[in-house]
């Protein structure tokens, strides 16, 4: 079975001013290595095929090759926009798997973190989805308020992009004053530049045309598709794991989920705008409400899981993550898989693509906010 | 008409040193400009806030080999910058920069220009052909697509000013504005020539033969070096003879207090360049069929209600 996986090149409706577009793996609109075959009619799109597999690494099966630590750094390589998500959830699926206590205080600085994550996540979205819209300015102006994110996180991570920040069963060190300070600085400020965003773009009349009623997502495919994310709410389908399946104490956190019920690209823009603000609320009632205490439980030096199986699901940017792993004792997992939120929201592209203008396929795209690493894996 | 052989080559020899100076100046104004829309300085390291950056990449751009692509069409390829570029020499003859400066006095000067305009379509169709690249020809048929949805509606403008003034000499139609600029009798006019030459000019909201999240670089995808430099001279001389043409036909050309004509000429044409900028590092991209439609059921009505009305009152 050493047979290679070919997309399928058979048309129903062949003709002779048909042509096949090779959007990818080297195109400025699909923000990575994801190549979609088109067939083309001119304009409009006939059919769309996404070819995967270009940055597979297999992450799945490095991960049961490495002992539960090894792996943590590792998986933060898939999602690199949302990587404390990621973080966040293999330490949740090990901590749950071993059965480790996780103090309060650094459950409360895990969810700023992760928090501040998504916030910056979300402002590369519209960046790079304003980008796909031929707007350059929104990229640039988003960039500069994640630059004071990465700044932040930065300091009490480490690094800029691929965090490794959580530890089984708390955090590696704790952060100070000061620090919960200049969040709440950021914070302040970045309320005062998010009505910019909406001058420069919401409010605009192209960008309206560009957005509105183009790729509409009924609920029933949303769910039918496994979608999840913004995405899903964008289709008026009420689901957050933050809010449904609470981890890390977000259900002592006062927030909603925003919900839009069009389905279009501008219902997904309304929502992770919503999102943004949601994500500065809550990082607003985790500082005023942290606890005191360690940061860190006592957790053996050697970690060995029992034998059993465990399922944890988080909210990252871009959905759900289900992180499933299989111990048959000892220092490594037997299986892992990850369910990742972008390959299954990226199913639904070949069926909204159909029959649309090139320049709205990819608005789609860009609307649907892939990271492709994290579809290969 | 009296022109020696000399007085040709002067005026040949002056366009073409506005043509390339005016580049290298825009290329630098559009990076300072974007720079400064998006919270940073643009380019600083060559000479004083950048100036000479645009030459440093100038003679990057001609230095660089001429690639051509295996399946080619050899001789179109090579032909489409020029065809692009050679236009403009021809335009900016009859522009009037004030009342002396003018290369050649041309009774139909308003026609040639409007005329040669067009064949900055030709050269990025015969690009987008060319290149056989699909994203180049994709390129280039959605610039023939649109030819007619914006110059139908420009072309009534024009008519509209010419039958304000009564004659086709660019030098006449700025005379007449002494008093009085056009803009202030034909406010709607001057809006739908504005949005008209930034079709026109492929400029953005509407580069749609370029647009470089969809069509990678458009028509000009295979072109790197030289070829590509020609087209980035051709489409910054378009905008100054776009903007050069708006001064005259509705700014009063070189009319203005003070200073002399030459200065106002030139004030007037890089503040409507200025605004072409503004809306490019502004707005996101018209759709095409979105904008097809704009030009046919929105700026074609408008213009010609503009035109019978102007003609009424005229009559009157």
């Amino acid at each position: 079975m050493n047979r290679p996986i070919q997309p399928t090149y058979t048309l129903d409706k062949v003709g002779e001013e048909n042509f096949a577009l090779n959007l990818g793996p080297q195109h400025p609109g699909t923000h990575g290595v994801l190549r979609v075959v088109l067939h083309m009619d001119g304009e409009y799109i006939l059919q769309a095929d996404p070819v995967l597999g270009y940055g597979h690494r297999m992450q799945e099966k490095i991960a049961e090759n490495m002992t539960y630590p090894q792996a943590l750094p590792y998986v933060c390589r898939m999602d690199y926009l949302g990587a404390l998500s990621y973080n966040l959830a293999w330490v949740l699926a090990v901590e749950k798997l071993c059965q480790f206590e996780v103090p309060e205080r650094a459950e409360a600085i895990r969810v700023i973190a992760t928090e501040l994550n998504r916030i910056s996540s979300h402002l590369l979205w519209w960046g790079a989805f304003l980008l796909d819209l031929g707007g350059f300015t929104p990229f640039l102006q988003a960039l500069t308020d994640r630059e004071r994110i990465l700044d932040i996180l930065e300091e009490v991570t480490g690094s800029r992009l691929t965090y490794c920040y959580f530890r089984f069963g708390g955090l590696p060190s704790d952060v100070d004053e000061a620090w919960l300070t200049r969040v709440l600085d950021f914070i302040k400020e970045f309320r005062d530049r998010l009505p910019r965003y909406h001058d420069l773009v919401t409010g605009n009349v192209i960008f309206h045309h560009r957005s509105k009623d183009v790729g509409v997502i009924l609920p029933f495919d949303a769910a039918g598709y496994g979608l999840s994310g913004p995405i899903l709410r964008g289709s008026g389908i009420n689901f957050d794991v933050r809010k449904h399946e609470p981890y890390s104490g977000y259900d002592r956190y006062d927030f909603e989920v925003p919900v839009d019920q069009n389905g279009d690209c501008l219902g997904r823009y309304n929502v992770r705008m919503a999102e943004i603000e949601q994500s500065l609320r809550i990082i607003e009632q985790a500082i005023s409400a942290i606890p005191e205490g360690p940061v860190r439980s006592k957790v053996p030096k050697l970690i060995k899981a029992p034998e059993g199986e465990v399922a944890v699901a988080v909210e990252t940017p871009r959905g759900q993550l289900v992180i499933y792993i299989v111990s048959e004792g000892g220092k490594k997992p037997y299986r892992v898989k990850y369910r990742v939120p972008s390959f299954a929201n990226l199913s639904i592209f070949a069926k909204m693509a159909k029959g649309q203008l090139l320049a709205d396929a990819l608005a789609i795209l860009g609307s649907l906010d892939m990271v492709i690493p994290e579809v290969d894996r | 008409m009296n022109i020696s052989l000399l007085s040709v080559v002067g005026y040949l020899v002056a366009i073409a040193a506005l043509v390339g100076l005016n580049a290298v100046i825009l290329v630098w104004l559009e990076r300072k400009v974007a720079g400064h829309m998006q919270f940073r300085l643009g380019p600083m390291e060559v000479g004083p806030h950048g100036i000479l950056q645009t030459l440093a990449d100038g003679i990057k751009l001609v230095s660089k080999q001429l690639v051509i692509p295996d399946e080619a069409d050899k001789p179109l390829f090579l032909l489409a910058p020029i065809v692009s570029l050679v236009p403009i020499f021809a335009a900016m003859v009859p522009l009037p920069f004030s009342e002396t400066v003018q290369a050649w006095e041309l009774n139909i000067g308003l026609l040639l220009i409007i005329a040669l305009g067009l064949l900055n379509t030709l050269g990025i169709l015969l690009a987008g052909w060319g290149s056989n690249n699909k994203y180049a020809l994709l390129g280039g048929a959605r610039a023939v697509a649109q030819i007619l949805a914006y110059k139908i509606p420009l072309l009534i403008c024009v008519m509209t000013i010419i039958m304000m003034t009564g004659s086709f000499s660019l030098r006449d139609i700025a005379i007449a504005q002494k008093d009085t600029w056009n803009v202030l009798y034909q406010p709607i006019l001057f809006i739908v020539y504005i949005i008209t030459v930034t079709l026109e000019t492929n400029r953005s909201p509407f580069d749609f033969s370029e647009a470089e999240s969809e069509l990678v670089a458009g028509f000009h995808t295979e072109y790197s070096g030289m070829g590509f430099s020609l087209f980035f001279l051709a489409e910054y001389s378009y905008m100054f003879i776009a903007a050069g043409l708006a001064t005259v036909l509705f700014l009063g050309g070189w009319h203005g207090p003070w200073l002399p004509g030459v200065a106002w000429t030139l004030i007037k044409i890089y503040s409507i360049i200025f605004l072409m900028m503004w809306f490019r590092w502004t707005f996101p991209r018209v759709r095409i069929d979105q904008m097809l439609s704009f030009g046919w059921k929105i700026l074609l009505p408008l213009s010609l209600i503009n035109f019978i009305i102007t003609a009424g009152v005229l009559a009157l």
